[in-house]
C-alpha cells in the first residue's frame, strides 16, 4: 500500500493529501455538529470560510503561479456575487428548485466575474507589477461604488434602471425594488449551504491543479519565470497571462455566489468588497506560502477562525492576531526557520520536500 | 539558396545607429560566428533576428520567408530558437518541464482537455516525457530531470537553455555567447557540446563569442562587427588574420 502511493507521481501525491485533508476537515465538522458540540458561532462561520477558502486559492493561481499583484479580488467577489443574487432574486417564483436555482446562478456569477476579469485583464496585464496592483485595487473600488448607486427594479412592465434613487425608477405600484442602491439586494433565497462550500472548494481545487500540471498551467509557471525566455520559445504570452487571470476572477465570483446566498442582505460595503477584503486574501496567499495551494487553505481558514476565537479577550485579540500573523511570516520564510522544517519535517516524507526539488507545483 | 539571409539590417535608439547596414549570410549546416569588441551592437543583431525590435530598415529571410518585423512568438514558429547572455531559464520549475514548455507547440491539448484529464492530456503528456528525456540524455542531462533549473550547476544551466531551444526543433540555432563566465574546462566541454548538436540534429549554429579559443576552434565562418558596422566577413582563419580587426581588438599601435 505505502509503495503503491510512493509510486505515485509526487504532484499526484501532494494534491491528493490536499483533498484529503479537505474532506478530512468536512467530515469532523459535520460529525461535530451532529453530536451537537458546535457553537451557533462557529456554525456561521462555515460558509464564510468556504468562501475565504475560494478566494484565498483563487487569488493563489495569480500571484503564485502567474507572478502577479493583483488586488481587486474582492472586486470579482462582488461582481460574481451581485450577478448572481440578482438573478436569483428574479428567478425565486420561476424556479422554485433551489438546487437548479443556485446551480444556474452559480453559472452566472462565474461567467460574469470571469467576463469581468477578461475585460479587465486586456488591458491590464500588458502593465507590470505594482502599476497592475494599483488598477486592480481601483477596480475593485470602482466596482463597489458603481453597485451603490445603482437601482434597478421591476414592474409589469419590465426592468426599470436608474442611477439617482428608487423613486426615479417610475415604477408601477405593483413593482419592486430588486437593487436598491446602498441598500442591496434584499430577499436573496438561502440556498448555501456548508455542503455546497466544500463542494465548490473542491471543484475550485481540481481545476486549479489540474491546470497547473498541465501544458497551459506550464506555459503560465514559464511566463512567471522569465516572460522573455517563454516568448522565445513561442509560448502566446497575452493569451495564457489572460487565462489565469479569467479563470482566477472567475472562481473569485463563485466565491462571491457562495456568499451572496448565505445572507438575507447583500449590501456593497467597505467591509465586505473593499479594499481591505482584498488585502485580507493577499494575506492568506502570502502567509500560507506564495505557489503553495494547501497552504493558502490553511492560512484562509486559521485567520478567519483565529480573530473570532480570540473574541473572549476583546481589547487583545487583535494585538494576539498581529503577533501570530508575523510568527507564520517568520516560520514560513525565515531561512534558519526554513532549515529547520527541512530537517524534521524530512522524516515525515509524505509532506515533506526535499530540498532540490522544484517548487511552484502540485499543491 | 542560403538558410539565413540578411539584407541591409539597421536600427537606431536615439541618435545612436547600434546597427548600420548590417548582412549576412549562413549556408544549412554552417557554423558561424558573430564576433567583435564590447558594445559592437551583437546581442543587437540577435535581438533584431529574433524580433525583440524591429528594424528601421533592413530584410530578414529565413529559408526564402521574410520575417522582417515578426514577434518573437512568430520567429519562434518560423524556426528560430536562441539561448540569452544572462541565463533565462524558468528557475522554478524542473530541468524535465524546461524542456517541455520548450516542446509547447509541438505537443498540443486544450486548456480543457488538461484540467478534465481526457485521453488526449495523457497520451500528449506521456509523448512529452519521453521526448524531453530523449533531448536531456543528448545534452547529459538525463540525471537530473526533476531538479529544479535553479539548483544547477552553472554549465549545465547552459546546456539545458540550449536543450530548451532544441526542443522548439527550430531551423536556425543563436547562442548569445554560451561560454560567458565558464572555464577552459567547461568552455572544451560546450565546444563538444555544440558540434555534436550541430552533426546529430543537422543544425545550423550562429552563435556570438569572445572566447577566441572557442570561436577559432568550431566557427567555420565569421563575421565580425565595430560599432554597429560589418568590419570583416569570411573564413574563420582569414578574419582572425585580417589586419583591421586585430586592430578593432587590440587597439592601433
Amino acid at each position: 500500500m505505502w509503495k503503491k502511493w510512493m509510486a505515485l507521481k509526487k504532484t499526484t501525491r501532494s494534491s491528493a493529501v490536499t483533498y484529503a485533508i479537505v474532506i478530512a476537515a468536512y467530515l469532523v465538522i459535520q460529525l461535530l455538529s451532529s453530536l451537537g458540540l458546535l457553537s451557533s458561532l462557529f456554525t456561521g462561520l462555515l460558509v464564510p470560510l468556504c468562501t475565504y477558502v475560494i478566494l484565498a486559492v483563487s487569488l493563489n493561481l495569480v500571484v503564485g503561479f502567474l507572478g502577479e499583484l493583483s488586488l481587486g479580488h474582492a472586486g470579482f467577489m462582488c461582481v460574481g456575487a451581485f450577478a448572481s443574487a440578482f438573478f436569483s432574486r428574479c428567478m425565486e417564483d420561476a424556479i422554485p428548485v433551489s438546487g437548479l436555482r443556485f446551480l444556474i446562478a452559480l453559472l452566472i456569477g462565474a461567467a460574469v466575474a470571469g467576463l469581468f476579469g477578461i475585460l479587465i485583464g486586456i488591458p491590464v496585464l500588458r502593465l507590470k507589477g505594482d502599476y497592475l496592483a494599483i488598477v486592480t485595487l481601483a477596480f475593485g473600488e470602482i466596482i463597489k461604488n458603481v453597485i451603490n448607486v445603482l437601482f434597478i427594479g421591476r414592474d409589469s412592465n419590465g426592468f426599470h434602471f436608474s442611477t439617482k434613487d428608487a423613486v426615479s425608477l417610475n415604477m408601477e405600484p405593483d413593482g419592486e425594488v430588486l437593487i436598491n442602491g446602498p441598500q442591496g439586494i434584499t430577499g436573496t433565497p438561502k440556498d448555501a449551504t456548508f455542503t455546497i462550500g466544500v463542494i465548490l472548494i473542491l471543484i475550485s481545487l481540481f481545476l486549479i491543479i489540474n491546470l497547473i500540471n498541465s501544458r497551459s498551467g506550464r506555459a503560465i509557471m514559464a511566463i512567471r519565470d522569465n516572460r522573455i525566455a517563454a516568448e522565445s520559445i513561442g509560448i502566446n504570452i497575452t493569451k495564457y497571462k489572460l487565462m489565469a487571470f479569467a479563470i482566477s476572477a472567475a472562481l473569485a465570483g463563485v466565491a462571491g455566489v457562495l456568499y451572496a446566498h448565505n445572507l438575507s442582505t447583500l449590501t456593497a460595503t467597505p467591509k465586505n468588497f473593499g479594499y481591505n477584503m482584498s488585502i485580507m486574501i493577499l494575506v492568506f496567499v502570502v502567509l500560507g506560502g506564495i505557489g503553495s495551494i494547501r497552504g493558502s487553505i490553511i492560512a484562509a481558514v486559521v485567520l478567519t477562525l483565529l480573530p473570532e476565537m480570540l473574541r473572549g479577550l476583546s481589547d487583545y485579540r487583535m494585538l494576539i492576531y498581529a503577533i501570530v500573523l508575523i510568527l507564520m511570516m517568520l516560520f514560513n520564510w525565515a531561512p534558519k526557520a526554513i532549515e529547520w522544517r527541512e530537517r524534521h519535517l524530512s522524516k515525515f516524507r509524505f509532506f515533506g520536500r526535499r530540498k532540490d526539488e522544484p517548487a511552484g507545483k502540485g499543491a | 539558396m542560403a538558410l539565413l539571409e540578411v539584407k541591409n539590417l539597421s536600427i537606431s535608439f536615439g541618435g545612436l545607429r547600434a546597427v548600420d547596414a548590417f548582412e549576412i549570410q549562413i549556408e544549412k549546416g554552417q557554423l558561424y560566428g558573430l564576433i567583435g569588441p564590447n558594445g559592437a551592437g551583437k546581442t543587437t543583431v540577435f535581438n533584431l533576428l529574433t524580433g525583440v525590435y524591429r528594424p528601421n530598415e533592413g530584410i530578414i529571410r529565413l529559408d526564402g520567408t521574410d520575417i522582417t518585423g515578426k514577434s518573437p512568438i512568430e520567429i519562434n514558429h518560423a524556426g528560430i530558437a536562441r539561448t540569452f547572455q544572462n541565463i533565462r531559464l524558468f528557475k522554478e520549475l524542473s530541468v524535465l518541464d524546461n524542456v517541455k514548455a520548450g516542446l509547447h507547440n509541438h505537443y498540443r491539448y486544450s486548456t480543457l482537455e488538461g484540467i478534465f484529464r481526457l485521453p488526449k492530456f495523457r497520451r500528449m503528456e506521456r509523448e512529452m516525457d519521453a521526448r524531453a528525456m530523449e533531448i536531456l540524455k543528448v545534452f547529459d542531462l538525463g540525471e537530473e530531470a526533476e531538479t529544479k533549473a535553479a539548483n544547477l550547476p552553472y554549465g549545465k544551466q547552459r546546456k539545458l537553455e540550449i536543450a530548451r531551444a532544441m526542443a522548439t526543433e527550430p531551423k536556425l540555432l543563436l547562442l548569445d555567447e554560451p561560454a560567458a563566465g565558464m572555464n577552459p574546462n567547461e568552455t572544451g566541454e560546450l565546444m563538444e557540446t555544440i558540434r555534436f548538436v550541430r552533426d546529430h540534429f543537422d543544425m545550423t549554429i550562429l552563435l556570438i563569442e569572445h572566447d577566441m579559443k572557442l570561436v577559432s576552434g568550431i566557427c567555420e565562418e565569421l563575421t565580425v562587427l565595430n560599432f554597429g558596422h560589418v568590419l570583416a566577413q569570411g573564413e574563420t582563419s582569414a578574419v582572425l588574420n585580417n589586419p583591421e580587426v586585430i586592430s578593432a581588438y587590440l587597439g592601433d599601435e
